[in-house]
Formats: C-alpha cells, structure tokens, sequence
C-alpha cells in the first residue's frame, strides 16, 4: 500500500505495527495535518499479521479478536484519520536540522533514496527475539534452532512446519503460543523449558496453550547443549542450581530436530542509537519523559521499542499517547518539562515513564524483578496500594493523578513493591 | 581424464586450483560439503600472520612469509576482504617482554618487515582499552584480517572462470590406482586423474589411506570462537595476541574485516573429526583470557559462536610432497598459519607437480580477476544512489542488522550461492545480531525463486540441514480449544 509522499510532514512515525498505527492516529487526533507511517515491510501491522491466534484486544476493543484482525482494524482507523502509509520502505537514519527539523532517510524500490522532512518522529520499530548466541548454548550449530517467531512466521505466513518433534526454550508468549499451534498442526511438541523457577509468559497462555494440551512445562531447567551434525537430533537438558547453573549430574537427553527458543525480545534501537538517543539500559529502549519525548527533542517513542508489552491494547494506549505528544509539538505546543522524576525501587526492575508532571493524570507502566503475593506498591510518601500478586511476565499498571503529584516536593519519585502488611487496607 | 584432482575445496584446494588455472592443465576440484570452504576454512580467525610467529626450522616457518606477501596482489585481483590491520602481542610482565624480544629477532631474520616494541605509553596511546596490567607489546604492521570464507570462494570462482572444473557434494570414497593414473569414486561418479593432491583437511590421513600410504595422521584440534556485537566495534583496532604458548598463539581479539570483535580460539585436542561443538567450558577459557587484555569485553556482548577443527599433523609441521605412490601428492598436515601460507603453499605445489613431469604451461588467456561483492552498507549516500539507479533491488533492506540489500543477496546466488550460508558467507545477510530471524524467510523465498527449489529442499549448508520439514496439512480437521 502506497500513499502519496510530498512536501512536509507534522509526524514521521517509524514503524506501522499497532504502536506506529496508535502513534500515527493519536497524532491526527490532536490536530497535525500531516502523519507519514513508514514501514519495512510489504504491509503494515507489523507482528500482529504473523499472530493468528486469538486473545487480542480484550481491554481495548472489549472483544476478543486475532492477531491480523486487530490489526485490520487499527488500519481502517489509520485510512479514515487521512494518515499517508508507505509501505516496503526502510527508514536509515535521521538528520536534525539545527531549527529543529527533522529529514527522514528512507529507501524504497521505487523511488531509491530520498529524504522525508518532518516536525516530529514517532519511533516505533518494535521489538526482535533474542537468539540462541545470546545466551550461549554449547553444542553444534545445526539447523532446526530459531525463534518462535520465526516459525511463526514460517507456519502461520507461508505454511511450512518447522520440523516434526518440538522442543521449546523459554516461555516467553510466542513460545507458548507457538507450542499449541504446532500441536494443533500435527507436530510432536516434547516440552517446554524454562531456566527461571517461574513462566515467562502470561498465565493465560501457559493454561491454554501448554495445560489443555498436556504440554509439560519444566521450570529451573535449561538446555544445557544441542547435538546433531547437519540437523538437530537431540537436546541434553538439565536442571539449574540457583546460580543458573546445570547440573549435568541430573541431565537427561531428548531427541527431538526442532528446537524453538522464546527466551526474551529486545526493543530494537539501533535508528535510535545511530541518533545518538539517550537509552535505558534495563529496558534497552530510550529513556523518556510522560509525553513520551526521548532525549531528543521532537523525536517520541511508543510500544515495543520502547519495551516490552505483554498485550498489544497495553500498546496501543501508549502510542496514542506518544502521538498525541509528537502531533502537539508538530503544531508548536511545548508542555512544561517534567519535574519529578521517577526511579524503581524494591522489587522493580523498571518504571516508565521515566519523569512525571503534576500538570496531567499519568499511566505508569512498570515490571516487578520476583514474584511476590500478596503484595503492595508504595509511590513514595504519596500512595500505597494493594496488589493480588505480582510476576515479572505481567506489566504492571498504576494511574497517578495530577492532584497527588502536587503534593510531591521532592526531586524523585521512588516507587516500591513491598509484602502485604497484615490487617493494612487500602489507602 | 584430468591433469590434476583436488581433493578439498578448503583455502588450501581453492589456492592450487587457482594457481593451477594460470596453466595449460585440465583440474577437477572435489569437495564433499555443498560449497568450498565450509569446513576448516570458514571456521578460521582469518588472520594474516606476520610470520614472526612461527620458526625458520620449519615449512610452515618457510612458507608463512611468502604467502603473507602475496597477499596483496591476491586481494586486488580477487576482491575479498583483505586489511593489514597489524597485530600487537602483548606482555605482562618481564619474562613475556623477553619472549617478545625472542620473536623480534626471530621475525627479522625471517624478513618480516616493520617489527617494533611498544612501551605501555604508547600502547595505551594506540590502543586505550587494552588494560592497563600490559607493560609491553610487540607491533607487527604487516599483519592482517580477511574473511576466510570469501577467500575461498573468489578463489574458486576464479579458477572456474579460467576452466578448473568443481564438482560439490563429490566426497571421494575410494581410490583406484590404475595403469594409466587414478580412479577417484565419488557416490555420484567415477573420475580419471593423473595426479591427485590431497587436501583433505582433518581427512587427509583417510584419504592417503586409499592409497595405501600411513606415514601421517591427522590429530583434530578444537577452536572455539565467539563473535561479539557489532556495537564494540573499534574497541581495539589491531590484532591482539597475548605472548604465545607451546602449542597455540593463544586466544586471541580479532578485530575481523567487516569490523566485527571475534575473540577465540581455543585449542583443544578432540578424536572426533565431526566435533564442532562449543563448550561451556571453551566459552570461560575464552573469555577469561580475553578479559586479562581487554577487561570490557564480557559474555553479555557475544552474538554467536562456532567452533571448528585445525587439521594438525603428527609432525606438527606441514606436509607437503610426494609419496610412495607416484602422482600422489599429500598437501597436509595444514594447521596454522596455513591460511597465510595458502598462496605460497600454491605456489610450492606447482613446483613440485613441475618436478613431477607435469608440463605447466602458462595461459596467455587466464583472466586473475573476480570482481568483488557490492557492500551497500559500507557506502556513502551518492554511491549507495547510483547502485540504486542501476539496480532498484539495493533500495530493498532484506538484513536489516548488516543492512544487507536483496540485490546483494542476488549477487551471492550469482556467484555461486546454494544454501543459506552461502548467502550468509557472501552477502552478510544473516550473520548480524538477530542471527537471521527476521530475514531467513526472505532469502528463503530468492533461493526458492532462483535455483527454482521447493521451500524445503532448501538447506542452511546443504546435506541434512533442512529447513522446514512441509506444507501445514490444511486438509486435517482441527480441534480448537478457545471456541
């Protein structure tokens, strides 16, 4: 799909999966006439298009619909909001003019190399799988080792299986995911194995798509080495001491010749490093403020790329924002700099974003390093709350509204996650 | 019948066939992988030694320097990938300056050119992130990077291009030897040769065991390397050594051609010729080596590893000659620096196929040049626009890690690309730190198009390396939990 491309953009946006979509509406919402998606692929939607399952927008759209169809819809939206969308397009770089104008390099087939000048860009390039050399099994390298979302790509795109016996490392969502596809597709799929005492993913997705197809689910265990020549023949797993360790002691071997590895996803940043932007190195996407601005002025990012999301609704909500933020500044509005800062403290590994102002209502999304039930949150000396539980495969949400910012004096805004008090209540 | 059959296509076989096609000769090139220079050779630091590091006393001594020269004229004719980076050793305390010292004067009487010792000061000047314990080092200007791989692949292409003829997936099972010369058996065919040169890596004892010779044999070394992110690029800008120990140079920074930090290898004696495995215990020697040098270079950095074998002879020296059996010619025994010798190994070769009776006579038609491979990503804009202009496929970004362009990937098919990592090898695509998870579908579907292969008789290295097994059966009825 091919937009006209001409003249001068208000919005760029880098990337037209859901967090590029809600990034380019948001911005029309606020007013900017002129929102670009740019993206690498044949058509835009990004991952969702591989994710034909079911399970998304729940929170958004109150209804459950897949992977492809929430994407379908997001693009209505992006049509009817006069969005311009240049698809089988990859976005190299970007220059900053020192009046603050942005030019967008972009190369596609039919026009080459060519520059795009815009007021403000929305990153929003997602996010891609760590592989195998990321965590270091030892063995051979034969083929029949990819990420889960490679075969998703493989099954669910072009209608090729993997291989027949199944072995998956990690239980990150797609892995999970990918495990009942590929049962409900006639392969063998011998098991899950998990290095950490608890599921990667959604507890949703280790019920349905590993429990109600008896699909073990072996926690503290790793891959401790691959065999096979040419094609991979078998997997030597064993579980780990606390240091991560295998005890080899204990380690049996599985024969199996596809081993599928969902063992985490990294924001890929390499446009923003190339830039120069200001990254985190916990969530390994840029460091931001609550309008969703990265260090650089005018350049914004949203969803994966910005971390990690277990539901792309959770996504959306954010990109509406960050293009709410990025079409403003197109038109000239410049919010107040943020004066509170915002750090993790006990038990989180992050929050975001990464600065607060007492002049709006704020959603702070944030990951918890360990388990912990009951549990509650404590937001410096301004709130404390309740929680179930918290796990590190589910984000954690937290609104904060403007009146109890104000109240706030200090310079940063610790927040905690703390055990349960007995007999304490909500405050 | 041939002149000449090479067993091996590794740099080794690649470098005679080459040097073999300046002449009037009919040569076969036999290699039991998919592509040449899968097996030892692409598993190679790909460095250019100096020469300093091995002694006169020995072949490979004698050959080290030779070969390193050639290395120049080579690269302009064949356009691989090819820098004189220099290399320093590094010493750590008194007795390591002494051997450094040793090799100084060991190098000069060899001829190795522009050898000088560094005090720390300057090598914190020249390299600032080497650590600090290092009182001293050795620079050796005339070492250099190449990628191993893309050498022997120009050189192949090179040969057949001047008439060698290459004949892959041919591994050779038995030899006969007849009146009229030998009798290669392959599972597909039957080749005449009145000479044989084997060079047949970690197999060569085999194969001079088909013609009922056993005066070597071959002992497997294990190295282990482990390539790190692109982002710590320019984190040291030579080839790093530390001061070398009996049996290797040790494990070593290599700053590779494409800018890429390896560090490796080790060297570990293994019975099994097949075994390239990694190893917990190879990645903790690695890198707590490297650390000792370069104390940021941590795990965390590395995006893959890969292990291969040195094809070490008893004699722990090369052999190169002539044996019992007349025609039959062992190039063996080719450990390290084998890679720098290989063009003088060439060369040496010849000399003794002259000697041999073979008439060489020189071709006035050979042709020494392949141009090399386009690099989008090394270019600047208004080149990157003009390739555009000739070819629009260079606008489309297949790897986007390497940013490697589809008509690159056509480029690597074009010139001799069957599988996976023969794209990989050739173009980049696939070798970055997404390992190939976003574009293998991509160059999936150009070798599906262009060699006009079903998707699963593609293969990552070709034998049983399949990469999907089939179609989804849309035909089966599915039970859907979720409804």
């Amino acid at each position: 799909m091919l937009g006209r491309m001409e003249g001068k953009y208000d919005v760029v946006v880098v990337g037209g999966g859901p967090a590029g979509m809600g990034a380019a509406i948001g911005a029309r919402d606020s007013g900017a006439e002129r929102v670009l998606i740019l993206d690498r692929s044949l058509e835009a939607g990004g991952i969702l298009m591989q994710c034909i399952h079911s399970g998304f927008g729940l929170h958004y759209f109150k209804e459950e619909l897949s992977g492809p169809e929430y994407a379908e819809r997001f693009l209505e939206k992006v049509i009817d909001h006069d969005v311009d969308v240049f698809t089988d397009s990859y976005v190299s770089g970007i220059a900053i003019d020192s009046d603050g104008t942005k030019g967008v390099h972009v190369m596609n087939k039919e026009k080459g190399l060519f520059t795009v000048e815009t007021r403000s860009v929305a990153l929003a390039m997602g996010c891609r799988e760590r592989t195998r050399g990321a965590i270091r099994i030892p063995g051979t390298r034969p083929s029949g080792i990819l990420t889960a979302g490679l075969a998703q790509k493989l099954v669910n795109m072009r209608g090729y299986l993997p291989g027949k016996r199944i072995a998956i490392l990690g239980s990150g969502d797609i892995g999970l995911i990918m495990a009942r596809r590929l049962v409900l597709e006639g392969c063998e799929v011998v098991g899950v194995f998990e290095i950490m005492p608890y599921s990667n993913g959604l507890t949703r997705n280790v019920v349905q798509c590993l429990d109600d197809f008896g699909i073990p689910l072996h926690l503290s265990t790793s891959v401790a080495f691959i065999h096979g020549r040419d094609r991979l023949e078998k997997i030597t797993v064993a579980p780990v001491d606390q240091d991560f360790r295998p005890d080899m002691s204990r380690a049996s071997d599985i024969e199996c010749d596809t081993l599928l590895l969902s063992i985490g996803l990294i924001p890929e940043n390499e446009l923003s490093q190339r830039l120069g932007i200001r990254l985190s190195v916990v969530t390994g996407g840029p460091w931001v403020s609550s309008t969703m601005e990265t260090s650089m002025p005018g350049l914004f990012a949203c969803g994966n790329v910005l971390h990690v999301h277990d539901l792309v609704d959770f996504v959306t909500r954010e990109s509406l924002l960050a293009g709410q933020f990025a079409g403003e500044w197109a038109q000239g509005v410049r919010r107040p700099k943020d004066n509170i800062g915002l750090s993790p403290g006990d038990n989180l590994r992050y929050c975001l974003p990464h600065s607060l102002s007492p002049e709006r209502e704020h959603t702070i999304y944030m990951r918890c390093k360990e388990a912990m039930k009951p549990c509650r949150i404590r937001v410096g000396n301004l709130m404390e709350k309740k929680l179930r539980f918290v796990v590190p495969a589910e984000m954690i949400m937290l609104k904060i509204k403007p009146d109890l910012l104000e109240k706030f004096h200090g310079e940063t805004l610790r927040i905690d996650i703390l055990p349960a008090e007995e007999g304490k209540d909500d405050i | 019948m041939y002149d000449v059959a090479i067993i091996g296509g590794g740099v080794v076989g690649c470098s005679i066939a080459r040097e073999l096609s300046r002449y009037s000769v009919g040569t076969v090139l036999l290699e039991k992988c998919s592509e040449v220079g899968f097996g030892t050779s692409k598993t190679n630091s790909g460095i250019i030694h100096a020469g300093h590091h091995s002694s006169p006393g020995t072949l490979k001594g004698q050959l080290v320097v030779r070969g390193n020269e050639l290395f120049d004229t080579l690269h302009r004719d064949l356009n691989f990938g090819f820098k004189r980076i220099g290399e320093l050793v590094v010493a750590q305390n008194e007795e390591d300056v002494a051997v450094l010292r040793k090799l100084k004067t060991q190098g000069e009487e060899k001829g190795v050119i522009g050898l000088e010792i560094w005090d720390q000061k300057r090598l914190q000047r020249e390299e600032p992130n080497l650590s600090h314990t290092i009182i001293s080092a050795l620079y050796a200007p005339s070492a250099g990077v190449i990628n191993p791989y893309e050498f022997a692949f120009a050189l192949i292409e090179n040969a057949v291009d001047n008439g060698v003829e290459l004949k892959v997936e041919s591994p050779v099972e038995n030899i006969d030897i007849e009146k009229s010369g030998f009798v290669l058996n392959t599972p597909h065919e039957k080749i005449g040769a009145h000479f044989v040169l084997n060079c047949a890596g970690v197999f060569a004892d085999k194969v001079t065991q088909m013609v009922g010779q056993d005066e070597f044999t071959i002992h497997p070394r294990k190295g282990e390397e482990y390539m790190l992110d692109k982002r710590l690029q320019g984190l040291v800008r030579r080839l790093i050594f530390p001061v070398p120990q009996k049996t290797t140079k040790g494990i070593l920074i290599i700053p590779t051609f494409d800018g890429t930090i390896m560090v490796g290898p080790t060297a570990q004696d293994t019975d099994d010729r097949h075994d390239v495995s990694t190893s917990l215990d190879g990645s903790r020697r690695v890198f707590d080596s490297v650390r000792k040098i370069c104390p940021s270079i941590t795990t965390r950095d590395t995006i893959t590893e890969f292990a291969g074998l040195r094809a070490v002879s008893n004699t722990n020296d090369f052999i190169i000659g002539t044996t019992k059996v007349k025609g039959f010619i062992n190039v063996a025994g080719i450990q390290s620096p084998g890679l720098t010798a290989s063009p003088a190994i060439a060369e040496y070769v010849c000399d003794i196929l002259r000697a041999e009776g073979l008439s060489l006579e020189y071709r006035h038609d050979f042709m020494p040049y392949v141009p090399g491979p386009p690099r989008f990503a090394t270019l600047n804009a208004e080149e990157q626009g003009q390739l555009i202009k000739k070819n629009p496929l260079f606008a489309k970004m297949v790897c986007r890690c390497e940013l490697v362009t589809e008509a690159e990937v056509h480029n690597a098919i074009d010139h001799g690309a069957r599988t996976l990592d023969g794209i990989k090898f050739r173009s980049r695509a696939g070798m970055g730190r997404c390992q190939g998870s976003f574009c293998t579908v991509r160059c999936m579907d150009i070798l599906a198009e262009r060699l006009g292969l079903p998707f699963h008789q593609i293969t990552k290295r070709g034998g049983n390396s399949w990469i999907v097994s089939e179609m989804v059966n849309t035909q089966h009825p599915k039970v859907d939990k979720e409804s």
